[in-house]
């Protein structure tokens, strides 16, 4: 769990972050959302030290991090930025072991954690290992960063932008990949990003950030429902809301009984999908289908009532 | 093999048979001189001559490279940062001193020889190497700095493991042109009685011999635009080993 605790951080005397206080639950994503200079890349860089706090304190499972040198703080915390940040002149393998070397990790088992992180994330351990990172694609750049980030098995992720310059495609491919990652190693992930679509698809939590203040911390649900201030509605985009609403549950949640005719939709995509598939194919029902079977229908009728704001 | 490191092969492969036999090029040599003159330095060993004036290059681009390099390292560091101004003017003087002063200064204080040259040669090298190094070291991409923090690097890590490995090539610049400029001003040495090839320039002048001015410079030359490509090229393949090569300098 990560707490932080009223923190502050003045350059200059101008207050960047502004009384902030946020608790984290372990295992969940906490994605933090503001424009340019609001102050949440700030927050997160307090987090592992790499800026110091004007006041205010921050906790790490209980333990201040005021107390912790900066080094060994940082080689148990992951990180990932935007532009990956990867040592140009290391190889994919040695910047992947940068952290287990660092750690003094023997070996045979950095050598073995390296080729476990490329295989989780799809690259060829044979093929990329001893690759340059100059000969890699943008998007596999990404992966080897946050591969890197991930090496000396963190239980803490802190990512910047991370997919800011990753094309629509890659970057939905990539945010998938983290979500399954999270899940299956129950990683804390805290998360920056101006991109508020990208905030509702993986935040378990979404703090929003204004001017170094903290103006809404809630589940996406809540925020969308019920933004705190017109600044986080207009975030959010009002004519968007419904939609992103719906873009939160899976069609495997809301199968109605009964048949549908047409193209069936899998029970995995989000009910924005289902929605978007109903009104462009004119048709008033989809059949679902889960493992290759049709299961029921999710109706236009249905995702209507799901898609207003909730009483 | 391109003909540019073809043509680079044959200079070289000349440079040696006339350091090692220069009575073979007497014709050629002959063209220059009066009749009578000798047309090829008859007063010292060409070879040995050469290889003192490399030796004195070396030495003096080496200690000038690990001051300057050293002081660039301190004044990036936080706690040196307060030392930038002085150093920078530290090594603009060293190197707006004409050698020749610096030479007429020190031969009282050190005697003639080479210890002198050695002195103008270090203090002249020091600019180049460490101005390139400052930018090395202060122009790195900001998201490989930021991530070398990141992952929990100590200061020393950072410097050894990310800074100085990426600020290379930019350095090795640096001394290139401090060699470059120290091959050339080491022949002024020998006004000061230090053993390089400048002693042959000065011979010819003194006894209008043009073969012997020639000798002197055309080694001289040939050593600095060998060395200059060598040391290039060696720049090329540590940028392009880094990704960081965007074209070759042609």
């Amino acid at each position: 769990m990560i707490e932080i605790d009223n923190i502050t951080k003045r350059y200059d005397g101008v207050a960047v972050v502004d009384g902030v206080t946020l608790r984290i639950e372990p295992c969940t994503i906490c994605v933090i959302v503001g424009t340019s200079g609001s102050g949440k890349t700030t927050l997160m860089r307090m987090i592992n030290k790499l800026v110091e706090p004007s006041s205010g304190r921050i906790r790490i499972d209980g333990q201040d991090i005021a107390g912790i040198p900066a080094f060994q703080l940082r080689r148990r915390i992951g990180y990932a930025i935007q532009g990956h940040g990867l040592f140009p002149h290391r190889t994919v393998g040695q910047n992947i072991a940068t952290v287990p070397k660092l750690l003094g990790w023997d070996k045979d088992q950095t050598a073995a954690r390296v080729d476990e992180l490329l295989s989780l994330f799809q690259l060829d351990p044979a093929q990329f290992r001893n690759r340059m990172p100059h000969e890699l694609s943008g998007g596999q750049q990404q992966r080897v960063g946050v591969a890197r980030a991930l090496a000396a098995k963190p239980n803490i992720l802190l990512m910047d932008e991370p997919y800011g310059a990753l094309d629509p495609v890659i970057r939905a491919k990539a945010q998938q990949d983290l979500l399954a990652i999270q899940r299956r190693f129950g990683t804390t992930i805290v998360l920056v990003t101006h991109d508020m679509e990208e905030a509702i698809h993986l935040g378990t939590t979404i703090a929003v950030m204004d001017k170094g203040r903290l103006l809404q911390c809630a589940t996406p649900a809540q925020i969308i429902a019920n933004p705190a201030t017109p600044f986080v509605a207009e975030l959010i985009g009002t004519s968007e809301r419904p939609f992103r609403m719906l873009s939160l549950s899976r069609v495997a949640d809301h199968v109605e009984p009964g048949e549908a005719a047409g193209e069936p939709i899998d029970a995995s995509a989000s009910l924005r999908d289902a929605y978007g598939e109903l009104l462009w194919s004119g048709r008033p029902a989809l059949p679902v289908r889960l493992d290759g079977r049709i299961v029921g229908q999710v109706t236009l009728e249905g995702l209507s009532r799901l898609a207003a704001r909730p009483q | 093999m391109t003909i540019g490191n073809l043509l680079r092969l044959i200079v070289f492969a000349v440079l040696v048979l006339f350091l090692a036999r220069p009575d073979l090029f007497s014709g050629f040599f002959g063209l220059f001189a009066k009749n009578g003159q000798p047309p090829i330095y008859n007063q010292g060993n060409l070879l040995d001559i050469t290889f003192n004036h490399l030796v004195i290059v070396v030495a003096a681009t080496l200690a000038a490279t690990i001051i300057a390099v050293g002081l660039a390292i301190i004044v990036t560091r936080p706690f040196g940062a307060e030392f930038l101004p002085v150093s920078r003017s530290l090594a603009n003087v060293g190197q707006t001193f004409p050698p020749v002063a610096v030479l007429a200064l020190a031969v009282p204080v050190l005697g003639f020889g080479t210890a002198p040259t050695l002195v103008a040669l270090f203090l002249y090298g020091l600019l180049p190497i460490f101005e390139n190094t400052l930018t090395g070291l202060t122009n790195l991409p900001p998201s490989v700095t930021d991530a070398a923090r990141g992952v929990g690097m100590t200061g020393w890590q950072r410097l050894v493991k990310v800074e100085l490995p990426l600020a290379l090539p930019v350095i090795l610049a640096g001394v290139r042109l401090s060699t470059v400029i120290s091959l050339a001003t080491a022949t002024i040495g020998s006004t000061v009685a230090a053993r390089t090839l400048g002693e042959v320039i000065i011979a010819g002048l003194l006894s209008s011999n043009t073969a012997f001015v020639l000798q002197g410079g055309l080694v001289v030359g040939v050593l600095a635009v060998l060395i200059y490509d060598g040391l290039s090229a060696l720049e090329r393949v540590l940028m392009a080993r880094t990704g960081q090569l965007r074209r070759a300098p042609v």
